[in-house]
């Protein structure tokens, strides 16, 4: 399968801090691939230098055959990349329709309503609160409408960061449906989760990262399986 | 009647500083910095103005577009010059920065156009030919309002209208409120932040042109100095109706006004910007984030 992102030897430093040292990895088209790992492991560090709000001082990072580090940020949305930002970080004071529409900003204006339908297809309970303040929406809905104003631009990367953070068992199912049926429909996905045991049953592959550095690397059911992994993120 | 005429004139002169403030609160709103030059392009639109009737021969409409076509620009270079390579830098900074471009502006404007007042055309001459104030005449004569205030009153508004629909309504104006609330998602969402910064600056500069025109047609005299007092008024005006909110800086704007004018008539000259900014800390007591201020719950 064609690599759709490779990502190689990148180093991230916060002023002196060192938090990525030396990560590579790489997400072929078509899979769902999965970074886990402990608070402050580095998967945020990771995913925001993929979409450039950050910058690593090494390395590569090859999108489509293409290097997009240093592109800025707001570029990489028209390559096809699409990131969901750890805490949803949606437009609270804006509506559910024009956090939506912020999420088409850079596709033509003439493809956003019928982008607007899919999504609410896939999210029935967004299109009831379309109007609504996003602010006022609950946990759970925010979630949905951060994943579905990514989807707007039609990603071929969707990276999402903890979208299970802070929801309910319940809601956290919900949530990992919609990852497969994304998937199913060709979508490519980059997930950080530290609810490790519903990330590995989804991810073809996952990789562990621990204090900056990646230290183990697998297919789902093999690192399921592993004892390190079952000793430090699956509770036994 | 009196009571009346006095209102009158707060609401024109407050509607000058609603112009004003509305810059000043879309700058605070989007790039989180108080632009404290924004008072020294009041000044600049005026002598831009100025010129174009004196030395180009330009009526007052034609100066008052040179003059927002030059204010915009310079919004834009200085947003670029002087805070685009500090977005990174701390408040402090920032804001000390602002106050050099203001002596910059105000020093400049010195060198080119001396220290003597200039007198200004107003847009709108007050009496006309005969000698007649040329005003609007109710009750029989006894209240006359002059078209220059009616004038600036209806700019105003069409204004505050313009900035709402634009804001609401067009991509350019839902992308500065993406901004506004968050830089990295709106960044996320392929929106570039630093035009989104520019077009603030730019459209605050040319409100600030119009807002010169309006403030020298109310009071012909022009001096380097000129912006300095109505840019504070303002400022005060943006932060007593919320900052960051357009109808806030509209709101505020009005009563800065109508406080100043009735504290003249009634109080005292002198005192009258002790009361305006005694109204000020009174209601930033009671309501921190100013009269149409919000907080939004943030759900985790
Ligand atoms: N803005 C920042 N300034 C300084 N240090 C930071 C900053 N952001 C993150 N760090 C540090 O970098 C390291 C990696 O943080 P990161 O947010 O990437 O972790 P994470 O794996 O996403 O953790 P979590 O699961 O808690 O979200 C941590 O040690 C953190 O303290
Ligand atoms: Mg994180």
């Amino acid at each position: 399968m064609a690599e759709l992102l490779k990502v190689e030897d990148i180093n991230v430093y916060y002023g002196a801090i060192h938090a990525i040292k030396g990560v590579s990895f790489h997400v072929d088209e078509g899979e769902i691939v999965t970074l886990i790992g402990a608070n402050g492991a580095g998967k945020s560090t990771t995913l925001q230098t993929v979409s450039g709000l950050l910058r690593s001082k090494t390395g590569s990072i090859i999108f489509e055959g293409k290097s997009i580090s240093g592109v800025p940020a707001h570029t990489l949305v028209s390559h096809g990349l699409a990131h969901v930002p750890e805490g949803r970080r949606i437009f609270l004071q804006m509506t559910v329709e024009e956090n939506l529409e912020m999420g088409a900003f850079t596709q033509p204006n003439a493809s956003t309503a019928s982008s607007m339908e899919k999504v609410f297809a896939q999210f029935p309970r967004l299109e009831e609160r379309r109007r609504q303040i996003a602010g006022t929406l609950s946990g759970g809905e925010q979630q949905m409408l951060a994943m579905g104003r990514a989807l707007m631009s039609h990603p071929k990367l969707l990276m999402l960061d903890e979208p299970s953070m802070g929801l309910a068992p319940i809601l956290v199912e919900q949530i990992f449906d919609i990852i497969r049926e994304l998937h199913k429909a060709g979508t490519t996905i980059l997930l950080v989760e530290q609810n490790a045991q519903m990330a590995l049953s989804v991810a073809d592959r996952a990789y562990v990262l621990e204090t900056g550095k990646i230290t183990l690397s697998g297919t789902g059911a093999e690192l399921a399986q592993s004892d390190a992994v079952k000793k430090a993120y699956l509770g036994g | 009647m009196e009571f009346l005429s006095y209102l009158i004139s707060g609401i024109s002169l407050g509607s000058v500083y609603a112009i004003i403030a509305l810059g000043y609160t879309m700058v605070y709103g989007i790039a989180k910095m108080l632009n404290f030059a924004h008072g020294d392009v009041i000044m600049v639109g005026g002598y831009i103005s100025f010129c174009g009737m004196m030395y180009l021969g330009l009526n007052g409409w034609l100066a008052l577009l040179l003059a927002m076509a030059v204010c915009t620009v310079l919004g834009i270079i200085v947003e670029g010059l002087a805070y685009r390579p500090l977005r990174q830098a701390t408040s402090l900074a920032v804001l000390i920065t602002a106050i050099g471009v203001s002596y910059l502006l105000q020093n400049t404007a010195l060198l080119v156009w001396g220290a003597t007042p200039k007198v200004y055309q107003p847009l709108i001459p007050l009496a006309n030919a005969d000698g007649q104030p040329n005003a609007l005449r109710l009750f029989g004569g006894q209240l006359s309002i002059s078209y220059m205030s009616l004038l600036t009153m209806a700019a105003c508004i069409i204004i505050m209208v313009g900035l709402t629909m634009f804001t609401s309504n067009s991509k350019m104006g839902k992308a500065m409120r993406a901004c506004s609330e968050d830089k990295d998602a709106a960044r996320l969402m392929g929106i570039n932040v630093n035009t989104t910064i520019s077009v603030t600056f730019a459209i605050g500069s040319a409100l600030a042109a119009v807002a010169g025109v309006l403030l020298c047609s109310f009071n012909p005299t022009l001096m380097p100095t000129t912006g300095s007092m109505p840019g504070i008024r303002a400022f005060t005006a943006a932060v007593f109706g919320g900052i960051g909110s357009i109808p806030g800086a509209f709101l505020g704007g009005l009563l800065i006004g109508v406080i100043e004018a009735m504290a003249k008539a009634y109080i005292s000259t002198q005192l009258a910007n002790s009361v305006v900014f005694a109204v000020l800390i009174v209601v930033l007591l009671v309501r921190p984030a100013g009269l149409l201020g919000k907080y939004v719950p943030e759900k985790v």
